[in-house]
């Protein structure tokens, strides 16, 4: 292997690692907020690289209308709730969040869609769209179980993978589909060749943490959802509602996906389940981090798409295998370095 | 309207099969400061965590004359405020991040006043502004668990066992600074297992044992009673 190979692997690396920090870093989100382990944040990664590559040829994506699926089943969930009191507010609410809401992307996405857009508005669409998914996931599956055992949130989890998995399927069709670059242009930095969209890659992913740092850090709902992941009873006493929680965590999961999807989409070819395989990269990172630790999370990333990028020049059949065999000795070490206690 | 703030009547809480409070009630007028004493295991926690809503309970709770509200939440709005018996800190933040989040439901206006008025009270506090809440001794850790209670501006606060484990130096502060809490017109509820101390403070007392109300009246009442102090509450002094 010559310093020219290497430079490749090594950018190969990077810019998938950048994707799998995203992802690691909503799950990470996600767990020590909710205590959910969230395996179906690589679907949001499949349903934007195929919703974007569906805008790309002018076709009108059936997330849509998944969408507002998604959102009527919200809206009947929270009418049965309501079916012993409610008050004009709360229904109005739901009604704007669950019917209005998914209504209005869904026309504005039927509009806009076949304009031909520039590819930087197909990529917000394409956000506008999954986003909202990660609320509805929350509302149907999740918040039922606010209370329930890690376990038992796990379990759900699975069972929300493979359902949205089958819809992904039902959606899309078996084909697998490639967006095109949000700038298809080429950088030459010396003898290196620099694409656009890694550079949109890394630049993203740089914003994102930033953005999350400065969530967390100075607003108050960020503080809320530190607060709720420290201690959960300390947070409900001052007032902080497990549901804003979880809803926002859910949220932002569902934003990272999706803007993890339209990164991804352009670089390699997706299918409706190639998700899940790149969110467990993101879990292997997650891991690493301890499921608790932003920083660790995002470096140890970088590091499984590196180790990814050399595995598969070196050994490409057992890429896969190195990658996930990384989690065990990170187990042993967890599971001497600490002591854990069960459940709180 | 009874003019009460707080009126239980009935109260009933279960752990599982096992009930551990039978029907109690109790009144407090606003502005007063009324202690529920016990030995351990009394079912005095459970009571509080009732009137809080973090545990579910049957019986009526009134608050300033009407059903309080559901949630624990909406209670909190309502301004009722627990400082639970483990403070429930938030450990890795610093102090100014849990004073902030006692005050989430109100706006950045008047968080930011009552903050002020937070650090003048507790100088201690406004010192250690930047530390983790974590790395507080006991005391420290009391007057912050306060601090972010009254940060919520509650009308009635609970407090368990704020003496807990505490030095007697700082139970004295801290008894003294609930005293003097009921001068803003907060009124408090007080759970207590240093019960003499806690009638020294408060207006009314409620004995309960296992469960149940066995004796209330006037605080001092109860305080000056040989008999009462020393079968069921021992030699607390």
């Amino acid at each position: 292997m010559d310093a020219m190979i290497a430079t490749f692997l090594i950018q190969d690396g990077v810019t998938s690692g950048a994707i799998y920090a995203l992802l690691g870093l909503a799950l990470v989100l996600v767990f020590s907020v909710t205590r959910v382990i969230f395996i179906p944040q690589g679907e949001f990664v499949a349903y934007g690289a195929l919703t974007l590559a569906l805008l790309d040829n002018g076709r009108i994506p059936p997330t849509i209308s998944l969408l507002v699926c998604f959102g009527a089943v919200a809206f009947l969930l929270d009418l049965w709730d309501m079916r012993r009191r409610t008050d004009a507010r709360t229904f109005l609410r739901s009604l704007g969040l669950n019917l209005v809401l998914p209504g209005i992307v869904y026309g504005i996405v039927t509009v806009l869609a076949p304009l031909g857009l520039p590819s930087f508005a197909k990529a917000l669409l394409t956000i506008l769209i999954i986003a909202p998914m990660g609320l509805y996931v929350y509302r149907i599956a999740y918040r039922p179980l606010a209370d329930a055992s890690v376990l038992v949130l796990l379990i759900c989890s699975i069972g929300v993978h493979l359902a949205m998995m089958g819809l992904g399927l039902v959606f899309f069709g078996a084909e697998g589909l490639r967006a095109q670059p949000l700038d298809d242009a080429n950088y030459t930095i010396g003898s290196l060749m620099v694409p656009a969209q890694s550079l949109w890659i890394y630049g993203s992913t740089i914003a994102i943490i930033v953005a999350l740092y400065i969530f967390f850090e100075r607003t108050l709902l960020g503080k809320a959802l530190r607060a709720t992941a420290v201690n959960r009873l300390g947070a409900r006493l001052v007032g902080v509602r497990t549901q804003l929680t979880g809803v926002t965590a859910f949220m932002l999961a569902a934003t990272i996906g999706a803007v993890s999807g339209v990164l991804i989409g352009p670089i390699t070819t997706i299918y409706y389940d190639t998700g899940f395989l790149i969110g467990l990269k993101g879990f292997v990172a997650a891991i690493i981090g301890g499921l608790a630790s932003f920083p660790v999370t995002a470096v140890a990333a970088i590091g499984v798409g590196l180790i990814e990028s050399f595995a598969s020049f070196f050994a490409s059949s057992y890429k896969e295998v190195i990658v996930f065999g990384l989690i065990v000795p990170v187990l042993i070490w967890l599971s001497l370095s600490h002591t854990f206690h069960e459940e709180e | 309207m009874t003019g009460n703030l707080l009126e239980l009547s009935g109260i009933h809480a279960s752990y599982g099969r096992a009930e551990v409070l039978h029907g109690i009630s109790l009144s407090m007028k606003a502005g007063s400061i009324v202690t529920v004493i016990g030995a351990n295991g009394a079912g005095k926690t459970t009571l509080l965590n009732a009137v809080m809503g973090i545990m579910p309970a049957r019986g009526t709770i009134l608050y300033d004359g009407v059903p309080v509200p559901h949630s624990v939440e909406a209670r909190v709005a309502a301004g009722l405020c627990l400082v639970p018996e483990k403070r429930e800190l938030f450990a890795s933040m610093s102090v100014e991040d849990n004073i902030e989040l006692g005050g989430f439901l109100r706006s950045a206006s008047e968080r930011a006043e009552t903050r002020e008025e937070l650090y003048a009270r507790f100088p201690r506090l406004a010192e250690r502004r930047r530390q983790l809440a974590g790395t507080l001794s006991g005391g420290e850790r009391q007057m912050l668990a306060l601090a972010r209670a009254l940060m919520s501006r509650p009308r009635l606060l609970l407090l368990d066992e704020p003496s807990l484990g505490l030095a007697s130096k700082i139970v004295t502060d801290i008894l003294d600074i609930v005293s003097e809490l009921r001068k803003t017109g907060v009124s408090i509820l007080l759970v207590e297992q240093n019960a003499r101390a806690a009638l020294e403070i408060a207006d009314e007392g409620y004995l309960i044992e296992l469960g149940e109300v066995r004796r209330s009246g006037p605080a001092a009442e109860l305080a000056a009673d040989p008999a009462l102090m020393e079968s069921y509450l021992g030699t607390h002094s």
